[in-house]
């Protein structure tokens, strides 16, 4: 294991007048992390990445990535960054080849033909490659922004939500994409997502932000906790199974018991038994839903994040 | 440094609002020389019969030189707004566009960016005069011939013909420097927004309302009148006094340049401190 910081924050936080975008956040990314950047809408995400790639100020705090201090290093820290900030923007009167040259000239110098057309290859634009970026779909622009992310071949890949606005096969394609970049180039990948079943895909590390402050942090199997599950039974009739369950083991997997519905602590492969055994005592099960803690609670903040 | 001015100016040629300006000057340069040569006769004798009142008028009087000197001095007050359209939009552009996002997560300063958006305006107001000298010079030799140039400054001037050139070559480069101030001006207000339209609409009012200051006979607005930019607008017409005021010259130049160096110091600390948030 590799134990190398490339991300070091230390106490950043960003005010806006009067709101704290970003409140005394710390983290750290090592080198070879797939880390996840976790948290509703609002939640200073954006923010976050801005500060780290010289876009805006933080009111206080510090910025370190490959051990450098961001203020006094910056060009030499983004010659090694790829980075996607919100949705892609481009020179739209200009092709997507002529913004690549562009972006790649200002990165690394002059960049090949060759060099351009395996990226765009690689993100499944190279047929499109003459056309104006403002002929393009909002998904083609997502291509192209992990593109240009990718044209200089950085260590450390930013990307800002970037399966937003894909189909489910483009989204499936990036993820696949930025495993291979993690496990065969080595590269080292921060991603911002407000969907955690993504981050739980394609990270190997996560934090979760809400209000901008970290509220969570870890590795994401033993965060997501893939051992254990909350289930919820819907039944027709709750007091009849808590006293069918009384006399049985099951009895000291119940979490809750609300209304019709009954909650277990579980283990996957016990989900399957305790249906059969609910069934042939005539319970009738409307419904079955595992969910893991850390996920009711990522959805308790999503949904306080979008009243 | 080259390689981002470059950039800027492929930029620039591939908006089209970058040949409004062209465009304006090229219509307005063949529409006055086309008038002018549908009533040369008139126009010649009208003006041979004012002259010859008090001189013996010899030769064309109504020649390239003459009508390239007329064509400045009608169009130089407009050309600041065609300026504008460009140096407006070069910061406020990207911002609107959101493409700073890209271009400042590269390995290059904020002041390489700015001064090469900087430079860049620079050179397309110098291109945009280069363009009118070009015109209304080789169309108004063409068209008209070549010839001694009457002026009327503070009096009759006569300047021979090969005396000439070169009072034009000057001409136009004092011209393009209060071009560039402009430039500079509506550079400044793009540092300050997000959308390309405030700063061209702030720019041009700035500009008619220091030119209205200006003009008005008013002991204060006299006073100041020497530091206002827009009072340099017709200095390019030093070089055609029979003898060089390098004092008035001078002035000049300082004021103008001053304003740009100082409007382009107060751009770049801006946009050094600037959040990008868009």
């Amino acid at each position: 294991m590799n134990y190398e910081k490339v991300i070091e924050i230390l106490g950043l936080t960003k005010k806006f007048k009067n709101l704290t975008a970003v409140d005394d956040l710390d983290l750290t990314v090592l080198k070879g992390d797939v880390f996840g950047f976790l948290g509703p809408n609002g939640a200073g995400k954006s923010t976050t990445i801005r500060m780290m790639l010289s876009l805006i100020a933080p009111t206080s705090g510090t910025i370190k990535i490959f051990g450098k201090t961001l203020l006094t290093d910056r060009k030499d820290i983004l010659r090694r960054v790829g980075a996607i900030v919100e949705k892609p923007d481009f020179y739209k009167n200009l092709s997507a080849y002529k913004n690549l040259s562009i972006l790649g000239k200002l990165s690394m110098g002059e960049v090949s033909k060759t060099k351009i057309m395996e990226i765009l290859e690689l993100v499944g634009l190279e047929k499109r490659y003459k056309s104006k970026v403002k002929t393009y779909s909002h998904g083609m622009k997502q291509r192209l922004g992990i593109a240009q992310a990718l044209l200089h071949d950085p260590d450390l890949i930013v990307l800002d939500e970037p399966t937003t606005g894909l189909d489910p096969q483009g989204m499936k394609e990036i993820r696949d994409l930025l495993i291979m970049l993690s496990r065969e180039k080595g590269k080292t990948i921060f991603l911002s997502s407000h969907i955690l079943s993504e981050i739980e895909i394609v990270a190997t590390r996560m934090i979760i932000l809400d209000n901008g402050k970290k509220v969570v942090e870890g590795k994401v199997n033993e965060l997501l906790n893939k051992n254990k599950l909350k289930v919820t039974f819907e039944v027709n009739d709750i007091n009849t199974t808590k006293n069918l369950l009384e006399t049985t083991a099951w009895k000291d997997k119940i979490y809750s018991s609300l209304d019709n519905k009954i909650v277990f602590i579980l283990e996957p492969e016990e989900i399957a038994p305790i249906n059969k055994f609910l069934i042939e005592k005539n319970i009738e099960i409307s419904a079955v839903i595992p969910t893991r803690s850390l996920e009711e609670y990522f959805l308790k903040i999503t949904e306080k994040s979008t009243k | 440094m080259k390689s981002l001015i470059s950039i800027e100016l492929y930029k620039i040629f591939r908006k089209w609002r970058t040949y409004i300006g062209f465009a304006a000057v090229t219509f307005l340069v063949l529409l006055i020389q086309f008038a002018i040569s549908l009533g040369e006769k008139d126009a010649a004798s009208r003006l041979t019969n004012q002259l010859s009142e008090s001189f013996l008028m010899v030769g064309n009087l109504l020649n390239g030189y003459f009508v390239s000197y007329m064509i400045l001095n009608a169009i130089i007050v407009n050309i600041p707004f065609l300026i504008v359209l460009v140096a407006g939009d070069m910061l406020a552009g990207e911002a609107t566009a959101g493409t700073y996002r890209v271009l400042m997560t590269r390995p290059i300063s904020r002041f390489q960016v700015v001064f090469s958006k900087f430079l860049s305006s620079l050179i397309y107001s110098f291109m945009l005069i280069a363009w009118l000298a070009l015109l209304s010079i080789v169309l108004g030799l063409i068209l008209f011939g070549s010839g001694e140039l009457i002026v009327f400054q503070k009096g009759l001037i006569i300047f021979a013909k090969d005396d000439i050139i070169w009072r034009f070559i000057l001409a136009y480069l004092m011209a393009a420097l209060t071009m560039c101030t402009v430039a500079s001006l509506a550079f400044l207000f793009s540092s300050l927004v997000e959308n390309a339209i405030g700063p061209i609409v702030t720019a041009m009012a700035i500009i008619i309302v220091f030119a209205i200051l200006s003009a008005i006979p008013i002991d204060f607005f006299q006073t100041i009148k020497p530091y206002l930019f827009t009072n340099y607008i017709f200095s390019w017409n030093l070089f055609f006094e029979d003898t060089l005021n390098y004092t008035e010259l001078l002035k000049a130049l300082g004021v103008l340049i001053g304003h740009i160096v100082v409007l382009f110091g107060i751009t770049a600390y801006i946009f050094e401190k600037k959040d990008i948030l868009t």
